[in-house]
């Protein structure tokens, strides 16, 4: 974490290398960066397939995007506030198994969307209660969730998937087209979804806050920002998020499955991170997410157009985060 | 001046674990007067103004507003009461930029639905209004939507002093305000000081430099080691009495804390 002290006693150099004012420029607006890689894998991805660059394609590559996409938005509010989720896709499929059952015993189906959502929120309010008032590690907290909230969704679900056949449950599959595209209804939920928490770490105070905590939660608190009020509020956000995730996964596959989403921590972690969120806190957009994620959404897709071994995705991707991080850092150590 | 001081703190005590900080210090400032910290590092000084704005929470001893006791159980408190503070290590966020880091925590909201309903941000008016203090103190600033980190450690600390200048209403207590600054712009910030006084506010000053507490302060408070151990002011004390107390090269005389015998 950049402290004051350390960033007021060290005096910056003016060099003018040109590496080191493309880094400024990076440090300055990390998200151009991001841009720039998304651009140029469709560059490339357009020139070497035919099929790339279709409207059906580029809307199979927003439709698979939709649930880690839905994930990372709570993961950057919590890694904005110098925090880590590693349960998000445990509490995501928490709320499928627990609506699927619900329905499956006879209740409507609203209700059981909504207590299904709500259960996730608790799950989140209570990482923000043991972050914010036992002043646990973020890391530690949600590690020990996943495991909690893992095998809890296992005892309910009883081991083993089953479908999930209901309207409103899966009602975010079914699909409006504009032109030859079509668009699903998750695809603009998500879209809602990313303009309100735009809107909010933006254009309130309580954004400016989250960043502020992230920042420096020491100064956070002498201004007199209720620090672990927000904590609180960062957390059983991201997992109400987490809970609409939940829905539009039924309207993806009308299927609840323990066993699904087992590295969407990683992947939405990966899609903030690439978007230019730094992971240190404080410093970050959710526009950068949503670069991240169809950075991500795109490489799988292009590279399984090419027919590269899916293998390969897994290594980019992870090429991707450490030079992400890196930058992160490299920039972090110019800008002191 | 009036002679009921705006703050007084009574017997204030504190121990971080086995290590007590403050023996039961005494603590007084008046409306319209600079009160000046001295003592050497470590001496508690810091601590000592902390418990004063809320920031740190005494073991023991009593804070009066006014003349009525109060508990500042946040800093938040202490500033709904008119009290501003300028930390030691400036409580900015580094990635933020001036005008946020001027309002933080108090930010400003649009008028009519956008601000009520939608709780939307007035920016245009936190950075008008940013600008404007930043004038009033005849700051040399980049561009008001600068990123703090983006700063010299003297403008840094502007930004704090603009921030707890702006929004005091009854005291302004500022730890080493002047440490980061050159000579130019230490001037702006004594000048600054000698103006907020003038306005009739109380400031509580936390220096290592002895010119500069000779320059603006009324009263000079003496710590050493978690005591005060005198009460005096520049017309009755030299320099060098002041550092002999400091550093215990003089031994405190008896009666010295008494605050009656030092009436400017
Ligand atoms: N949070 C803390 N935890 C433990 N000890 C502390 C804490 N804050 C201060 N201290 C100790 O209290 C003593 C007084 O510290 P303080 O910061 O008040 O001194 P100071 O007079 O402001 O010194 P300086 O001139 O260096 O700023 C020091 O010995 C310090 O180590
Ligand atoms: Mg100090």
């Amino acid at each position: 974490m950049l402290g004051v002290g350390e960033a007021t006693s060290t005096v910056a150099t003016p060099r003018t290398g040109v590496g080191t004012r493309l880094l400024r420029q990076l440090a300055l607006n990390p998200v151009a960066g991001s841009l720039f890689t998304l651009l140029l894998f469709c560059a490339i991805f357009s020139a070497t397939t035919h099929t790339f660059l279709t409207p059906n394609n580029l809307s199979l590559i927003v439709q698979q995007s939709v649930i880690v996409g839905a994930l990372a938005v709570g993961e950057t509010l919590v890694i904005l506030s110098a925090g880590i989720d590693l349960a998000n896709g445990a509490i995501c499929v928490l709320g499928t198994i627990v609506a699927g059952k619900l329905v499956d015993a006879g209740y409507p189906a609203l209700p059981c969307l909504l207590a299904a959502v709500a259960l996730c929120t608790a799950v989140g309010a209570v990482a923000g209660l043991l972050v914010s008032r036992l002043r646990l590690p973020p890391f530690i907290v949600t590690l020990g969730l996943l495991g909690i909230v893992t095998a809890a969704t296992r005892l309910i679900s009883q081991g083993g998937a089953f479908p999930v056949m209901d309207d409103l449950l899966a009602w975010s599959g079914n699909s409006l087209r504009i032109g030859s595209a079509p668009i699903t209804y998750g695809t603009i939920i998500l879209a809602g979804l990313y303009l309100l928490v735009w809107y909010m770490l933006t254009q309130t105070a309580w954004g400016t806050q989250v960043y502020a905590l992230g920042n420096n939660p020491e100064a956070a608190r002498l201004v007199g920002i209720p620090v672990r009020r927000r904590l609180l509020s960062i957390y059983s956000l991201a997992a109400l998020i987490y809970g609409v995730a939940a829905w539009l996964a039924l309207g993806r596959i009308p299927n609840a499955d323990p066993n699904a989403l087992q590295t969407a921590n990683l992947d939405s972690i990966t899609a903030v991170v690439i978007g230019g969120t730094s992971l240190f806190g404080g410093r970050g957009s959710l526009f950068g997410t949503l670069i991240g994620t169809l950075i991500v959404g795109v490489l799988r897709n292009g590279l399984t157009l090419e027919g590269i071994d899916p293998l390969w995705q897994d290594l980019v991707t992870g090429i991707l985060v450490i030079a992400a991080v890196a930058l992160d850092q490299l920039t972090r150590r110019r800008r002191t | 001046m009036s002679d009921l001081p705006v703050l007084e703190a009574r017997g204030i005590t504190k121990s971080y674990g086995h290590v007590a900080v403050l023996h039961g210090v005494d603590f007084e400032v008046r409306a319209g007067e600079v009160m000046a910290i001295v003592g050497d590092n470590g001496a508690g000084k810091s601590t000592m103004i902390k418990t004063l704005c809320g920031a740190v929470q005494p073991d023991a001893g009593e804070i009066l507003l006014d003349g009525a006791p109060v508990r500042f159980a946040t800093p938040l408190d202490a500033r709904a009461s008119g009290i501003e503070t300028v930390y030691q290590d400036l409580a900015v966020a580094p990635a933020l930029d001036i005008a946020s880091n001027l309002f933080l925590g108090r930010e400003l909201r649009r008028a009519g639905p956008l601000g009520r309903v939608f709780r939307m941000l007035d920016k245009p008016r936190m950075r008008a209004e940013a600008q404007r203090h930043m004038d009033e103190l005849r700051f040399r600033l980049p561009a008001i939507t600068n990123a703090v980190e983006a700063l010299s450690g003297g403008q840094r600390q502007g930004v704090a002093v603009a921030r707890a200048a702006a929004f005091a209403r009854r005291l302004v207590i500022m730890d080493e305000p002047t440490a980061a600054l050159g000579v130019r712009e230490t001037g702006q910030v004594l000048d600054l000081i000698r103006s907020v006084r003038d306005r009739g506010l109380a400031i509580v000053l936390i220096s290592h430099n002895m010119p500069n507490v000779f320059e603006v302060a009324d009263r000079i408070h003496v710590m050493r080691l978690g005591r005060r151990v005198m009460l005096t002011s520049p017309k009755q004390s030299s320099m060098a009495d002041i550092v002999g107390l400091m550093t215990g090269a003089i031994p405190a005389h008896a009666g010295a804390s008494q605050p009656e015998e030092a009436r400017p």
